[in-house]
């Protein structure tokens, strides 16, 4: 097996100096009853880097990726143009085959590198400070009301209705057992989000209040009166972002009044893959940091007297307080959160900001192209670079139908909201600098005939 | 931008006179200082070049004005800064890094490759389901290994690593107490446990418990089966044990715990050790977590991603967080929120957005193929068996708490009982720094003084090994005698030690240009 070193050699050199006269002996204690004997059944035996090869890649076949054709999902997914040299850097072994930083003397690569994410991220979401990651933006989520609650002392958490669905499922499970109580509920195709309600339904048990931003139909609101509203209430303003790349044009949740943002950080650095792994951001104001879950980088000085980088405030973590801390995370988005830094630093503000602006171009082209497909319009007034489309039918059919022709047409509100036919007929559609002209001319051209 | 090297040399520094190893750079030869991309980038550098101007944007009121403050590099000091960066990191690619529990194996490189087939990295989690069938194809693949290689009745392949595994088994027990309209409160767990299982069942408010143990460094039986109750609604117990024992009593414990209605959860970090040896399934477990980042050696990547799927009993299966895939003849399906009424009534609900972690499972997946049946089996053997053999080639330098308590499986555990005055588990960790080592796991498990926890895994030679026992049974030894050189180690890292008092007191999180603080 050409991962194993021993050879049987040094195998039975090295049971002679353990007293073992078998490896049996050293599983003395596995119960008799539960010892296997053999190869376990039901499975292949070993293969050939060729041969796992060859297997993995006919799956490969069966799916069509992304990059086979015009393609327009978003919906907390987004597919961005991934530079080189990402890749190349963080399969470099000392990023890729180290772990979690503790020995901080021979770890500085990743402290240093998760000082700059974290500087990165706050600087993006408008913050004072930022983790060295979650898992995702969803997990994130919820772990920003669970910091609510610890810092307001309050259980009852207001979900707008313009969030993910999936990060509210995350929050419902979650709720369903820890006993906070959550507000919830599905947007509307016919209205636009009713922030005076949302700001009038803060009050004095309420923990926080949870704004996605461009929201789940692509919609960009201003979150400054909300934020007043949670303020006065001594209530938390969460804001969610799971695109990333908007905040190089709109402002961000931060500078807006938002106490912890949170996100989706997939869309600079990471890839689709499928859903995970993506890398959650989490950050929020600096009164609020020894509330924070996850690791934290900071810098201090070694022996010497020089600039050094390591894990700070860990008597929030897991390893340290059990029961008592502030989360259970351990294994964090490490390799996703460098992917991410890269790509950040390689786009760098000029870039951010250019990149931004072509994705809200591209978009705004295709949603003009788009609406005149007839009996199709676009539910948005203001968006980045998603928005919704309103067909004259239900959308699931629709996007099968595209499939057929190569097109990946968007995201359906029925398969986000299977519960609720008033939304049957909207569609997500998410525009890229990925796409082209042609792509968006296909999809308008394929979306008629499948119409008509 | 800040002159020189502020991460090196600074005029300072010589102020008692320059030493022979002073440099003015900082550097020493191939000892790269690197300063903070905040100090070498600057707003208006890009390393991406587009194809098109960015068009006027209408955004009104909400259109960004302020400088957000994003240093950009070109291309290539791009790669120079991450190179130079990574090059202050040890990896397992540089050589053995035993840290206990954390399973720190070589990282095959097929399984990199695999990872980034088009078919898996570049399709979205939300497509048409008959566009991605050979993603599903993948974890429905996967998922049937771990169902064989554990004897489990399912498993829900969502969570995002082992903390967020073990989070799925409880809340599957919370479900299923809920079902039989039970309202049990405790869950037990050693005090050897990590520090993920008492913190994950207070996170889904659980009250914890401790599990005594035995003087031998397992379970202690009696006083479990003392505790159980009518208020208790399981266990969550680490087999092999961080003690790195085999837990002997485990199948007496599930039936223990099962007689009183209670679950038993199992933390499956460990199962490398035992991966064809015995079946989880086998020991009346419940639900285990799995982490593929450690057992079937998914790169660790500086701290994350993990993956940590879980597998379930059939009486926890029904209650498996959405969603799933399934196979229905020859095509994939998945369960979610809008099928799940009729085919999966009992879910406790979704636990994170998408399918869980994909690139994760491809490298799994080719890592098991490779392997086959027959080299898992032997993967779990070469751990045990070189976990022995530097158990018993350093237990008469260093104290092994455990010892005499048997063979020990992956992982070997030493206490810092005999060093010298002042002297501790720390200064050993640095000194094999000075060695060209990644210390061991220090301080954990809690239940052994200056506990130092050794896995050197299966994917080390004997002559690694050997070298590896040479170099800490001289640093035992110096430790001992009070070498006071250690004390000051490493002394020939890119660091000395640091100061992690200075940044807990005044927490520096974030750059921040001019004054230093955030
Ligand atoms: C015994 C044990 N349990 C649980 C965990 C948690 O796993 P993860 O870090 O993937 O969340 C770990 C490792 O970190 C571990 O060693």
């Amino acid at each position: 097996m050409r991962y194993l070193p021993l050879t049987p050699d040094d195998r039975a050199a090295m049971l002679a100096a353990v007293s073992a006269s078998s490896i049996d002996d050293l599983f003395v204690d596995v119960p008799a009853a539960a010892r296997l004997s053999g190869p376990i059944e039901g499975l292949p035996a070993h293969a050939s880097e060729l041969a796992v090869e060859r297997h993995m890649a006919a799956l490969s076949r069966q799916s069509h990726a992304a990059g086979d054709g015009p393609f327009f999902l978003g919906a907390g997914a987004y597919r961005h143009h991934v530079p080189a040299s990402v890749d190349h850097l963080i399969q470099r072994g000392e990023f890729l085959t180290a772990y979690t930083p503790y020995q901080p003397e021979i770890a500085q690569g990743t402290l240093q590198m998760l000082f700059e994410f974290q500087s990165q991220v706050a600087r993006l979401l408008g913050t004072d400070v930022a983790n060295a990651s979650m898992y995702d933006g969803s997990t994130a989520c919820w772990e920003a009301i669970v910091m609510a609650r610890r810092v307001t002392r309050r259980s009852k958490a207001l979900l707008s209705t313009g969030l993910h669905p999936h990060y509210r499922s995350v929050a419902r499970t979650m709720a369903k057992y820890t006993g906070d109580s959550l507000v919830d509920g599905d947007p509307s195709l016919e209205a636009g989000t009713d922030w005076a309600a949302l700001a009038a339904a803060v009050d004095k048990e309420t923990s926080c209040v949870v704004v996605q931003y461009p929201d789940i139909l692509g919609r960009i609101d201003d979150m400054r009166a909300l934020a007043a509203a949670c303020q006065a209430a001594g209530a938390l303003l969460v804001a969610v972002v799971t695109e990333p790349v908007a905040l190089g044009l709109i402002q961000s949740p931060g500078e807006m009044g938002a106490d912890i943002v949170v996100g989706e950080g997939q869309s600079i650095g990471v890839g689709l893959q499928f859903g995970g792994p993506y890398v959650g951001l989490f950050a929020c104001k600096s009164k609020y940091v020894r509330q924070m879950p996850g690791r934290l980088c900071g810098e201090t000085v070694d022996a010497n007297g020089k600039r050094g980088f390591v894990l700070t405030l860990s008597t929030r973590e897991q390893h340290i307080r059990r029961e008592k801390a502030t989360s259970n995370i351990c294994t964090n988005s490490g390799l996703c959160a460098l992917a991410f830094s890269i790509h950040m630093t390689l786009l760098g503000e000029a870039g951010l900001r250019r990149l931004a602006a072509i994705n809200h171009g591209r978009a705004k082209a295709a949603a003009a192209e788009l609406a005149k497909v007839p009996g199709v319009s676009v539910l948005n007034r203001g968006f980045f670079n998603e928005f919704t489309l309103l067909l004259p039918v239900e959308a699931r059919p629709v996007i099968h139908a595209l499939a057929e022709k190569g097109i990946l047409g968007g995201v359906s509100l029925g398969r986000l909201y299977p519960d609720n036919a008033g939304l049957a007929n909207g569609l997500i559609v998410a525009v890229t600098e990925t796409v082209t002209e042609e792509d968006i001319a296909a999809f308008a051209a394929a979306l008629k005939e499948v119409l008509a | 931008m800040t002159a020189l090297n502020s991460a090196g040399w600074r005029p300072e520094m010589n102020a008692g006179g320059a030493d022979d190893t002073t440099t003015f750079t900082g550097n020493r030869a191939l000892m790269l200082e690197e300063p903070l991309l905040f100090e070498i980038g600057s707003t208006g550098t890009t390393g991406v070049d587009f194809d098109e101007d960015a068009p006027a944007a209408d955004l009104g009121a909400l259109a960004r004005s302020a400088p957000i403050g994003l240093p950009g590099l070109s291309e290539s000091e791009t790669v120079r800064h991450y190179t130079r960066l990574s090059r202050q990191n040890y990896a397992i690619d540089l050589g053995l890094f035993p840290l206990g529990s954390c399973t720190m194996k070589h990282n095959p490189r097929l399984n990199e490759k695999v990872a980034r087939m088009p078919g898996f990295a570049d399709v979205h989690p939300l497509q048409p389901q008959e566009t991605v069938q050979g993603a599903y194809a993948v974890i429905h693949e996967l998922a049937e290994w771990l169902i064989t290689l554990t004897g489990m009745h399912s498993v829900a392949m969502s969570p995002k690593a082992g903390a967020h595994g073990e989070l799925c088994g409880v809340l599957c027990i919370k479900a299923a107490l809920e079902a039989r309209g039970e309202d049990r409160r405790v869950l037990l767990v050693p005090e050897s446990a990590h520090g993920t299982n008492p913190a994950t069942a207070a996170f889904a408010g659980f009250a914890v418990e401790d599990i005594p143990a035995t003087p031998e460094g397992r379970v202690d039986l009696a006083a479990l089966k003392a505790r159980l109750g009518p208020d208790v609604a399981g266990v969550m117990i680490t087999n092999p044990n961080t003690c790195g024992l085999f837990e002997r009593d485990m199948k007496a414990i599930s039936d223990a715990v099962h007689a009183v209605g209670g679950y038993v959860y199992c933390d499956g970090a460990n199962f490398n050790a035992i991966v064809g040896r015995v079946r989880p399934g086998d020991l009346g477990v419940d639900a285990m977590h799995i982490n593929l980042h450690k057992t079937f050696s998914t790169p660790h990547g500086g701290g994350g991603p993990g993956s940590g799927p879980v597998v379930l009993s059939a009486a926890l299966a029904p209650f498996a967080p959405l969603p799933f895939v399934t196979k229905d003849g020859e095509s994939f399906r998945l369960i979610e929120e809008e099928n799940a009424g009729e085919d999966h009534p009992k879910t406790f609900g979704r636990m994170t957005a998408f399918h869980g972690q994909m690139g994760m499972f491809t490298r799994a997946l080719a890592y098991m193929l490779s392997h086959g049946a027959d080299g898992l089996k032997q993967v779990a053997e070469d751990a045990v068996l070189n976990a022995n053999y530097l158990l018993r080639s350093l237990d008469d330098v260093l104290d092994a708490p455990f010892g005499a308590s048997g063979p020990c499986m992956h992982e070997a555990l030493f206490s810092d009982r005999g060093l010298a005055e002042g002297f501790s588990t720390l200064d050993i960790a640095k000194g094999l720094i000075d060695e060209g080592y990644h210390p061991m796991t220090v301080f954990f498990p809690l239940v052994v003084h200056g506990a130092m926890l050794v896995e050197p895994t299966e994917t080390e030679s004997k002559a690694v090994l050997d070298q590896f026992i040479g170099a800490l049974r001289s640093i035992a030894l110096r430790a001992k005698n009070g070498d006071p050189a250690l004390k000051s180690a490493p002394h020939f890292a890119p660091r000395a030690r640091l100061d992690e008092t200075l940044a807990a007191r005044r927490p520096v999180l974030s750059w921040s240009d001019g004054a230093a603080g955030d």
